[in-house]
């Protein structure tokens, strides 16, 4: 499958999992290591995705293997302060923020807040050992990595992140807010973020993961998120991707939902170089409910890859699906989702949307809304569209004395305000409003900040 | 209630192919298998000029080096291209001057299938050139259509007889090495159609040719050319029907259109190969590439197809929108019946501006039916104010078929518009407790909920073919909701 490609690309990963295998003393006896072994074999199996492979047909990882990128062995504040971080916050916003520099959890620079009974939240790293009874059953065992070359390298070099148990009936108010922070100063620099999170019966969790990186920064993450969610529980996941306009961001969240278990995801993409993520939610059981938001804008030479799969694989779920795109300069824009039902899944009720606004000549974008279906007694809709900013919008704003480009960054917000105005956590939302207001303003209609 | 019409559905999705019967004629066949030797012999049996040789000799090599593609969703045993038949032609082998030199078996034949193949085609108003198997045996209408300046023969006798504008037109479309099965085909395509429209002239009459695979393990290559210069207008037929066989039959067939600057062409198919039993043995398998130009300014082609048979439909009829203002259109009816596997849909490459496509495309799923759509939409980069709209709807007849859609939208060029939509449903309860109520049948009611489902589509079939389109429907579908 992946012959085209010259092996020789994997060679640097597979020489620094021989080095850590010797070196590294957290892997030393640790159960994990058969785990991470059985992750590195296949990755040397299927080696990184070429054009001709239908998942990665419009993305291409050449650039990312033309960097000799190295992992930070060991945790180093590399010179962030607390003050540094207020930026990739929303204020007001109390809350517990778990942050991690380069893969490594920063305690100094966390905020941990008292937690409810029955909530556990724990750097993932320090949880391996301590907890192992509960994390093995769940770690590494939803996230399909026998298709994925970067899941696959996640889990063979998993650094940290957080590890969250909800237990039956618990639940925590406060959103949790994971901050994943890299620089390189100089030398290009990987990090593997993993997070686990465990859902008891009716347990309700909201969690924030933030990607973020200084301006003009190369550095690359490949991170992985696993979440369980058991019988009637209700998890709420953001994905905030605010990574350096050199950054390369490849990211899987693979979520298995219980009996009646709700998820919501809004993966909003604002920053990366070359970014590529996959969000992946099955339906074990019956009676789900999942909805997937999205929101993409992009400008410059950004290239940004939006993969979802909804799996149907029980009778009686629903699904709505939205993802936006907003495209400026030369940047190029993928949304692939794709909803299978299965056989026996009857009663389901899937809708997907996918509407992208080209802003300049120059943007591109492409669009595949797949559907395959295998019941009979379904609901399945799904639509894309690819259109510019409306003419006749425009010109009765121009007729109301509103500049040409207050009148375009006004269009813009509104086509956006679909997927914000979901967002169940308000400093979020109103600060990606604010986030998205300057940034029109200054006239690059989206992408990177400045 | 739901009983009755569940038995309604299975008598109707588990109706006898009626089209099953073997003519015994003489064929005249090479030997089995694909070596170079094969296609000298069938270039040399039709006595093509030199540059058809050596055009099919490169497809050859070319084909060689290929990989047979597995991207559909689409599942069959391996072929093996050596135990294959290329060529075979019944022995009646002299152009005939009327219809009373015809082989009476095999207007027996043609007569089984309805072709209107006597006096009274005038009247039906259709000039057919009937293939059968692989040699063109009659041909009507052609002096009517001679006076007109409209060339409509077979593909050998235009080789032969127009080899300028053979050589000019044949592989501008869809190129020797254009995929696998086009590549195969360009290598031993036996014959096929060839229709020239000159400047102007607005072809008087619907075109239609009916294929039919006969002489048993004979894979059907044909290989369809139409031209329609400046301003001209044409309606092409084509139809098919196959007799019942047990092994597996390849048909891979290329079909080029194009059009010139103001043309229009428009190419009805009505698809009707055995889709092999109720258990999913035997069939056609139908590896099809068609492709039309739109080459100069403000032309149009409109690809029409209802598909109803075939064990296995791999088919994408495509536009090439190279003129400014140019149109392409596809409709599409696709059945897919108890095991027949159905991956069809259409590309739409946009490349001048004010480039326009539409994409309808009906897909019905019954018994253990897999019905994908896939279709490509790509706005190149100088097509500026392209417009596209598709609508592609599925409906599910039982819960053990499916229905997939992979649409693939690709936009290069900022000022295009593209909408596309898709729904996935069954047959509504009460639209069928409706039609009950008022004393219709269940059978009659189902066959009246898919006929309105199809009717966008078969609005755009030529009349009498939409009547036998709809009859097909009918017959492929008996007793299908539950």
């Amino acid at each position: 499958m992946s012959t085209a490609r010259a092996g020789i690309e994997k060679d640097p990963y597979l020489a620094a999992f021989a080095r850590l295998r010797k070196e590294s003393p957290a892997w030393k006896g640790s159960w994990t290591r058969p785990l991470r072994e059985a992750a590195i074999t296949r990755f040397a199996e299927i080696g990184f995705p070429t054009l001709q492979e239908e998942e990665w047909r419009k993305t291409s990882v050449a650039p990312i293997l033309r960097v000799p990128f190295a992992a930070q062995p060991a945790y180093s504040a590399n010179g962030f302060t607390a003050k540094a971080l207020e930026r990739y916050t929303f204020e007001p916003w109390e809350c517990t923020h778990l942050v991690f520099i380069n893969g490594h959890f920063a305690p100094g620079l966390s905020r941990l807040r008292p937690l409810p009974e029955g909530v556990i939240v724990e750097p993932l790293a320090q949880a391996l050992e301590k907890r192992r009874d509960e994390i093995e059953p769940h770690l590494a065992r939803h996230a399909d990595d026998r298709h994925h070359a970067f899941a696959a390298l996640n889990t063979a070099f998993m650094q940290d992140g957080v590890y969250v148990r909800i237990a039956d009936g618990a639940s925590i108010e406060e959103p949790l807010h994971l901050l994943f922070i890299s620089t390189s100063r100089g030398e290009p620099v990987v990090s593997y973020p993993r997070n686990l999170i465990v859902a008891g019966k009716g347990s309700r969790l909201s969690i924030v993961e933030s990607y973020v990186g200084p301006h003009h920064d190369l550095y690359f993450t490949d991170a992985l998120t696993e979440i369980v969610a058991g019988e009637d529980a209700a998890v709420d996941h953001y994905r905030l991707q605010r990574e350096s306009e050199k950054a390369f961001h490849v990211a899987v969240l693979q979520a298995d939902l219980g009996r009646y278990a709700r998820l919501g995801s809004w993966n909003i993409s604002l920053g990366g170089g070359l970014v590529r993520t996959d969000v992946n939610a099955l339906f074990g059981a019956e009676g789900g409910e999942v909805r997937l938001d999205g929101l993409y804008i992009t400008g410059g030479s950004q290239h940004v890859d939006n993969h979802t799969l909804i799996d149907h694989a029980s009778p009686g779920c629903t699904s709505h699906e939205l993802y936006k795109g907003v495209l400026d300069d030369r940047s190029r824009g993928v949304f692939d989702g794709r909803i299978i039902v299965r056989k026996d899944a009857q009663k389901t009720d899937a809708h997907q949307t996918n509407k992208n606004l080209l802003v300049s000549e120059d943007a591109l974008v492409d669009s595949t809304p797949r559907l395959q279906i295998l019941a009979d007694d379904v609901k399945c809709t799904h639509g894309a569209t690819i259109g510019q900013i409306d003419e006749d919008a425009m010109f009765y704003l121009r007729t109301r004395a509103i500049s040409e480009a207050a009148a375009r960054n006004l269009l813009i917000q509104a086509f956006v305000s679909e997927v914000l105005h979901g967002m169940r956590i308000e400093p979020i939302r109103a600060g990606l409003e604010c986030l998205l207001f300057t940034r029109l303003r200054k006239g690059h209609g989206a992408g990177v900040e400045a | 209630m739901a009983s009755s019409s569940t038995k309604t559905i299975q008598d109707l999705t588990q109706r006898d192919y009626k089209y099953g019967f073997v003519t015994d004629i003489e064929a005249e066949t090479v030997p089995r298998g694909l070596n170079e030797d094969i296609i000298r012999a069938i270039s040399e049996k039709k006595g093509e000029p030199e540059f058809m040789l050596e055009w099919r000799l490169k497809a050859y090599r070319n084909w060689l080096t290929m990989k047979e593609p597995t991207w559909a969703n689409v599942h069959y045993p391996p072929i093996d291209y050596q135990n294959i038949i290329y060529y075979s032609a019944p022995k009646v082998k002299k152009q005939v001057g009327s219809l009373d030199e015809v082989d009476p078996e095999l207007l027996k034949t043609y007569e089984k299938l309805g072709i209107p193949l006597g006096e009274q085609q005038r009247l039906a108003g259709v000039a057919v050139d009937a293939v059968f198997d692989s040699v063109s045996v009659a041909t009507t209408f052609k002096e009517k259509l001679k006076e007109l300046g409209i060339i409509f023969c077979s593909f050998s006798e235009a080789v032969l007889e127009h080899p300028d504008l053979v050589r000019q037109y044949l592989g501008s479309v869809v190129p020797y090495n254009d995929n696998f099965f086009a590549a195969l085909n360009s290598a031993v395509f036996s014959d096929g159609s060839f229709a020239y429209i000159p400047k102007g002239v607005r072809c008087p009459m619907e075109l239609s040719t009916y294929f039919r695979i006969n002489a048993a393990d004979t894979g059907q290559f044909e290989r369809t050319l139409i031209v329609a210069d400046e301003g001209a207008y044409v309606s092409y037929l084509e139809g098919c029907t196959a007799p019942m066989r047990d092994t597996n039959q390849l048909h891979a067939a290329v079909v080029e259109l194009v059009a010139l600057k103001n043309a229009t062409v428009k190419y009805s198919t009505v698809q009707n190969w055995y889709p092999g039993d109720k258990q999913g043995k035997g069939g056609i398998f139908n590896f099809v590439t068609k492709r039309g130009k739109c080459l100069g300014e403000n032309s149009k082609i409109t690809w029409t197809q209802v598909e109803t048979g075939s064990a296995i439909t791999w088919k994408y009829p495509s536009c090439i929108l190279q003129g400014d203002n140019s149109i392409g259109e596809f409709y599409s009816v696709a059945v897919a019946n108890n095991y027949q596997q159905a991956d069809t849909g259409t590309k739409m490459i946009h490349i001048g501006r004010n480039t326009r496509s539409t994409i309808i495309s009906k897909g019905i799923s019954a018994g253990h039916g897999q019905n994908t759509y896939r279709g490509m939409v790509k706005i190149l980069k100088g097509a500026r104010g392209a417009r596209n709209y598709s609508q592609c709807d599925s409906l599910l007849m039982s819960s053990t078929c499916g229905a997939h859609t992979f649409p693939y939208i690709e936009v290069k060029n900022s000022t295009a518009r593209l909408e596309h939509e898709a729904s996935t449903s069954k047959i509504g309860e009460d639209q069928l407790f409706y039609c009950r109520q008022r004393g219709i049948k269940p059978e009659d009611a189902v066959n009246m909920i898919v006929s309105g489902f199809c009717k966008e589509v078969f609005r755009e079939l030529p009349m009498e073919f939409a009547v036998e389109a709809q009859k097909l429907l009918g017959v492929s579908l008996e007793g299908s909701v539950g």
